[in-house]
């Protein structure tokens, strides 16, 4: 029950990295790989903000805001200077590696027992049920944990309807215009260049967001802790895709949600039967390649008759 | 910003003034097009201007400088009486609808009807934190979608890409014109229809037109269209403007006559091309 609830939690932290690549890769069609070293951004930079002994939710909010400026920086390398975006991306991800060292000094910075959102549910959950540990359903399960669960379940609810109610607004519609159809938008209006940076600015905040409630949770820190992560945000973002379809806004938003946690719970239980952790990233890997070129080929020999029925009535006449 | 020269300043009461606008693309390359060669051009107020020229004749790549597409190499564009020459794209947006040739390029393919709609109801226009779509819009879109009369009311909520070109063009001319435009741009818009959705596009067009009094540059291949549509004519050749019609001589033209301009401007161009071969052949 404890692996089960912990998984749970990992995985709606991770969903706002899911939600960041929805943003960049869904809605701009862009492959935004800053997002491995945002998220590690906002983890040191809460990280070094919480061992000062900030207010956690100012702390977690300052690591929020680092990731809004190294989006911000990706984005004006593609729309001023006109570099390419994966190329952009990777600049900033590298450059993050040297910023994410200097802001922990190290390249570890551990959390234990100082004032964080994670000390904040053992308080409160002491408090409120008189003992660290009560019986859910049968099974023993700290308070901490629970409540870290819950804790993570609310921000992310109000994460996703945040972004569902901007994504519907004047600013939001254009946005997705802009990465839908730039042509059109730029006719109505709509400097495409601006809203592409601000877009990649609010996903790469979103991802320094997951990552500075990640540090908490996990009590650390880490200069490696970002590798690989926008290859797990496109796998959440495939699952969500395939459980809810992408027919709407809401429903693709609460997919990426709804992916990320699945996707969490499935490593865990093949962690469980023995999968070696270092196999992780590849079968990551494995799976998004999987789930990008299987489409395409069921697709194929369908695509083949459409066009051989197109062609026939040409003959004909 | 103060104009250095006097007859740089557009005619007065001109909706729309080009004053000897030259583009030329991959400048100093092999791939050299001089696609605009000295374009002057004035339009009053709720003139409606039909454009024609062979393929390449830079007809598309003048409607993209008046839209800001591109920064023309030389000459001046003045629209509504405003200096737009070095104004960004976006920015004439305020002041230009559009409608293009390939009907995927006027709607945001995955967002719906009432978005794209939405969209184009605030053209040019400051964008805020408001929901895009309020009850007010909603009723008004559905009134408007309603007199296209093609049944596309009831799928207000149905993602634009699924719709036939015929339809998207007919949307894409009513985001255009929902907040009046000072000029009104059509680029061979109905090139990409069939014969009947084309009629119903035209006929929607010239509806609009009319009713709004639109200044328009409408491109068209069609010689029935020109000799039907609009108050002038002109004929674009290798980037230039290549003959006028206007008036009382615009009323007069039918289609064997423009046709004959036709053939006359591709005999001249035999013509150089002979001349071409014989300098080459006698220097080189
Ligand atoms: N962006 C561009 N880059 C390079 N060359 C261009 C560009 N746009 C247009 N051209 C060239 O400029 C010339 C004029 O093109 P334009 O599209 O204006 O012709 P058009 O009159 O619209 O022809 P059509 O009837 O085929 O649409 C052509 O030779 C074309 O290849
Ligand atoms: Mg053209």
């Amino acid at each position: 029950m404890t692996l089960l609830i912990g998984a749970l939690t990992i995985g709606l932290i991770l969903s706002l990295l899911a939600l960041a690549i929805y943003i960049s890769y869904r809605v701009f069609d862009i492959a935004d790989i800053t997002v491995d070293g945002s998220i590690t951004l906002g983890a040191a930079i809460c990280a070094v903000l919480i061992v000062r002994n900030t207010n956690p939710v100012l702390a977690t909010l300052g690591g929020f805001a680092g990731g809004l400026a190294a989006g911000l920086v990706t984005g004006i390398l593609q729309a001023r200077f006109r570099i390419n975006s994966l190329l952009s991306g990777i600049l900033v991800m590298t450059a993050l590696y040297s910023v994410n060292l200097h802001v922990m000094g190290k390249s570890n910075v551990p959390l234990l027992s100082t004032r964080s959102f994670i000390t904040w549910a053992e308080q409160f959950g002491l408090w409120w049920f008189g003992r660290p540990e009560v019986s859910l359903l049968g099974w023993l399960v700290g308070v901490r944990d629970l409540l870290a669960l819950l804790g993570s379940l609310g921000i992310v609810a109000a994460t996703a309807l945040a972004l569902y109610w901007f994504f519907r607004t004047e600013v939001g519609t254009a946005m997705r215009a802009a990465g839908d159809n730039p042509q059109m938008i730029r006719a109505l209006g709509v400097n495409v260049e601006l809203y592409r940076i601000l877009g990649l600015a609010l996903a790469n905040g979103l991802a320094a967001l997951s990552g500075a409630l990640l540090a908490q949770y996990q009590g650390f820190a880490d200069a490696q802790m970002g590798l690989g992560m926008v290859v797990w945000g496109l796998a959440s973002v495939i699952i969500g895709e395939s459980l809810t379809g992408s027919r709407s806004l809401g429903l693709a938003l609460y997919g990426a949600v709804a992916g990320s946690v699945l996707f969490r719970l499935l490593v865990a239980i093949a962690l469980r039967w023995g999968l070696n952790p270092n196999d992780l990233k590849l079968i990551t890997a494995l799976f998004v390649f999987a789930a990008l070129v299987l489409p395409q080929l069921l697709k194929m020999p369908k695509r083949g008759s459409a066009a051989a029925a197109a062609q026939a009535p040409n003959q004909k006449s | 910003m103060p104009q250095p020269l006097t007859s740089l300043n557009p005619p007065a009461g001109a909706m729309l003034a080009l004053h000897d606008v030259r583009k030329t693309f991959n400048a100093g390359t092999v791939n050299e097009v001089r696609a605009l060669r000295g374009v002057n051009l004035s339009l009053p107020a709720g003139a409606f201007l039909v454009i024609l020229g062979g393929n390449g004749s830079g007809k598309s790549t003048l409607l993209n400088a008046v839209a800001g597409a591109f920064r023309v190499d030389e000459g001046r564009i003045h629209i509504a009486g405003q200096d737009v020459t070095r104004w960004p794209e976006h920015a004439r947006a305020r002041l230009v609808g559009r409608v293009f040739q390939n009907p995927f390029t006027g709607t945001a393919p995955t967002m719906s009807i009432a978005e794209n709609l939405a969209l184009a109801a605030r053209r040019g226009l400051r964008r805020g934190l408001g929901w895009a779509l309020p009850g007010r819009l909603k009723a008004e879109l559905r009134d408007q979608v309603s007199q296209l009369a093609m049944g596309l009311e009831d799928r207000l909520d149905n993602a634009i890409g699924s719709l036939s070109g015929g339809q998207r063009q007919a949307l894409t001319l009513l985001m255009a014109n929902w907040l009046k435009p000072e000029l009104l741009l059509l680029d061979e818009h109905t090139a990409a229809l069939d014969p009947k959705s084309a009629d119903q596009v035209i006929r929607l067009t010239s509806q609009l037109i009319t009713r709004h009094r639109l200044t328009t540059l409408m491109v068209t291949h069609s010689m029935q269209q020109a000799v039907n549509l609009g108050d002038r004519i002109v004929m674009m050749h290798q980037g230039s403007v290549a003959c006028q019609f206007e008036g009382a001589d615009k009323q007069r033209l039918g289609v064997p006559d423009l046709l004959a301009r036709f053939e006359e401007l591709r005999r001249r161009d035999m013509l150089d091309e002979t001349a071409a071969t014989l300098l080459h052949d006698t220097y080189i």
